[in-house]
């Protein structure tokens, strides 16, 4: 592709980025489903399904959703481990869609991801001190001993004692383990950190620490956050702007305030209202929803949430709300606005 | 402030008394239920809430003596139900109780229930076992249970499969398997976990009507704070395999009193407060093997700990309103001093 050449990327309705670290555009991400005997290709899982955003420089972006909305596989497709299958991602001012081979190595320096599962992403036979230098290893030439400095330095910074270095991954808490995990992360000091569920593996004392320390090395190293989760107390703690996501459509955009204080769309004000909170006085009115999310291989036409929307009218079914601006910096799709 | 409400000259539902429940490690036995005393009266929700490793569910697991055999094992204390001694019955009383007075649902819907029976067969057997009623008889109480709980096309449902549902309607087929000979009592163990938000919040509604309709009790265990302020009447706060404090469910959050619970509250983020810091809780609780004697088991933790801490045990003491605290801050010996420092 002709604009990764060039210094500004351009998006294809012609706009320029400034500012912004990460521009998605219309990305579609579909998974095959193969079925029959010679394992034809049947139909698709629409995972993501048409979103467009942007994250600014030392922003976070949070996206929340339920499960299979989607929220995870944006996440992987913008950190390029999924082929989009539409679409363009825009990082720093390049085309980042079609990238492939040497070129995407580079590039994805970064970009980092922080896992969900801290007991899945270390691997058992790996040290810490190993596991941690890897991806300076990968990228750059480093004698010995500036390595295991660089690492111990790492390790402090995300609350570990020296000692880490040589233990293995079992060795630790869950906790202490996403901390490394966030150091890998780290260490190649890259611009956007892309954290998929990061505490929900976590105890309520535990996933205190975590996010802390996350919020901490935002402000220290200049990150850019996107924060993927499903709790909506936590991702409004760590977010700026959070995006709201069901069934791999992106239905709301707003600022943190603004979202929870005045939520558009109905599925939001429904997310928001089944939270249970830590208040017993607090009897708030509950939008319960009926049913269940619909499979994405055969989503609903017309609006993805018709079928539980509680204010669903009759072209709902038929016409596809796309999201647009009605206050500043509030996005919404519904056709009510 | 609401005060705790005990039935006069009743017998509660189910008394615990020094519950101690160890498992085996080598060939020691570890305790990972200390000493732990609660009664559940009727027709109330209690939640345990506590963090993992806490003893929470090792607890539940004691009440229905589920315990892995060989490995877990109740090392003493008593468990009452309607004032009858069930921690030594056998097997086959056990088994009796189980399903018809005490049931329990558990938090991975799909692995509590068998994959390779139907919905209707599940449910059936647990009627045939407990009620002299016919198949047929049986059937249709399926499908009036599957109704109850909101499953919709009952008469369908009844002959599926549990992975042609979804995670909510297992959850749902999973409570009707529980209530379905109206027990007395329903030990639910992060019933909505793994569930979504919107879909938790169907089925904690589904419990609390089923609670008032059946006049059943129901020991809720959580981690989750909103879960239990939410749906709870009265709260126990485990921590190290201890109850660390214990009230109704509105003192609790507006007045808790252990430092730990505290901590707790201030550690999860609210939605209507903008906080740049959350609070934590340093270090980790003490493996099992490793569990301190003598003091208080959040002394190491705790950032109110004084020498004391380390020595004396705290015992759960009540408070005038029933709010029983196991730390000697709270000592009715140093109810004076506390006072003064305010």
């Amino acid at each position: 592709m002709s604009t990764t050449e060039t210094k500004q990327a351009i998006r294809q309705d012609g706009k320029v980025v400034k500012d912004t670290l990460l521009d998605i555009r219309n990305l579609k991400t579909y998974y095959p489903v193969k079925g029959g005997f010679l394992k034809r290709t049947v139909g698709h899982v629409k995972a993501v399904d048409n979103i467009s955003f942007e994250i600014k420089k030392g922003e976070t972006l949070g996206l929340v959703g339920e499960s299979g909305c989607g929220k995870s596989t944006t996440g992987r497709t913008i950190l390029r481990l999924l082929k989009p299958t539409e679409g363009q991602i825009i990082f720093d001012g390049k085309d980042i869609t079609n990238i492939t081979g040497a070129e995407l190595r580079k590039a994805r320096r970064d970009f980092q991801m922080v896992f969900q599962d801290p007991y899945a992403s270390l691997n058992p036979t790996q040290s810490v001190g190993s596991i941690i230098s890897e991806p300076i290893r990968n990228f750059e030439k480093r004698n010995k001993e500036e390595l295991k400095e660089e690492v111990l330095e790492l390790l402090s910074r995300v609350g570990l004692p020296p000692e880490a270095y040589d233990k293995y991954g079992h060795e630790f808490s869950g906790g202490q383990r996403q901390r490394i995990g966030i150091a890998r992360a780290l260490a190649l000091k890259p611009k956007l950190i892309i954290a998929d569920e990061p505490v929900s593996a976590l105890d309520v004392s535990v996933q205190s620490q975590v996010l802390n320390l996350l919020k901490e090395l935002q402000g220290e190293f200049d990150l850019t956050y996107l924060f993927i989760a499903h709790d909506l107390s936590v991702v409004k703690h760590m977010s700026d702007r959070i995006g709201v996501m069901y069934l791999g459509n992106m239905v709301e955009i707003a600022s943190n305030e603004s979202l929870y204080a005045e939520p558009l769309h109905p599925y939001t004000q429904a997310l928001i209202s089944a939270i249970p909170e830590a208040d017993p006085k607090k009897k708030k009115e509950r939008i319960v929803l009926q049913g269940d999310v619909p499979s994405p291989q055969n989503p609903p036409t017309g609006c993805a949430f018709h079928t539980r929307c509680p204010m669903a009218k009759e072209e709902c079914s038929k016409v596809k709300p796309v999201l647009k601006e009605v206050k500043p910096g509030h996005q919404v799709a519904c056709i009510l606005y | 402030m609401a005060r705790l409400t005990s039935v006069q000259n009743d017998t509660p539902l189910l008394e615990i008394k020094d519950l101690q429940t160890g498992f085996k490690i080598g060939k020691k036995y570890y305790n990972a239920v200390e000493k732990v005393s609660f009664k559940v009266d009727r027709r109330r929700i209690v939640g345990i809430v506590g963090e993992s490793g806490c003893g929470k569910s090792v607890m539940s697991l004691s009440i229905m003596q589920l315990l892995p055999k060989g490995i877990g094992e109740i090392r003493g204390g008593e468990i009452k139900f309607e004032g009858r001694n069930i921690e030594k019955l056998s097997e086959r009383e056990m088994n009796k109780m189980r399903g018809k007075d005490i049931s329990m649902i558990f938090q991975e819907p799909m692995t509590a229930l068998n994959p390779v029976f139907t919905i209707g067969y599940q449910l059936e057997e647990v009627l045939l076992n407990h009620e002299n009623i016919s198949k047929k008889e049986a059937r249709l109480k399926s499908i009036a249970l599957l109704k109850s709980v909101g499953i919709p096309r009952p008469d369908k449902i009844v002959d599926e499969y549990p992975h042609q549902l979804s995670g909510g309607m297992r959850q749902r087929v999973m409570i009707s398997i529980a209530i379905a000979c109206q027990p007395k009592l329903l030990i639910a163990d992060e019933p909505t976990t793994a569930l979504d938000v919107t879909v938790q919040a169907q089925i904690l509604e589904l419990l609390k009507d089923i609670q008032e309709v059946n006049d059943m009790s129901i020991i809720m265990i959580t981690h989750d704070l909103g879960v239990v302020a939410e749906i709870c009447d009265e709260v126990i706060v485990m921590y190290a395999g201890k109850i660390v404090e214990r009230t109704d469910v509105e003192t609790l959050f507006y007045d808790p009193k252990h430092p730990y619970t505290r901590l707790l509250m201030g550690a999860i983020p609210k939605m209507d407060e903008k906080k740049e810091k959350l609070e934590t809780i340093e270090g980790l609780v003490p493996s099992i093997q490793k569990m301190p004697q003598d003091g208080c088991r959040f002394a190491n933790r705790c950032p109110k700990a004084m020498p004391e801490c380390f020595t004396i045990t705290p015992l759960l003491a009540e408070d005038e309103l029933g709010h029983e605290v196991a730390c000697i801050l709270y000592d009715n010996s140093r109810q004076v001093e506390r006072v003064g420092e305010r």
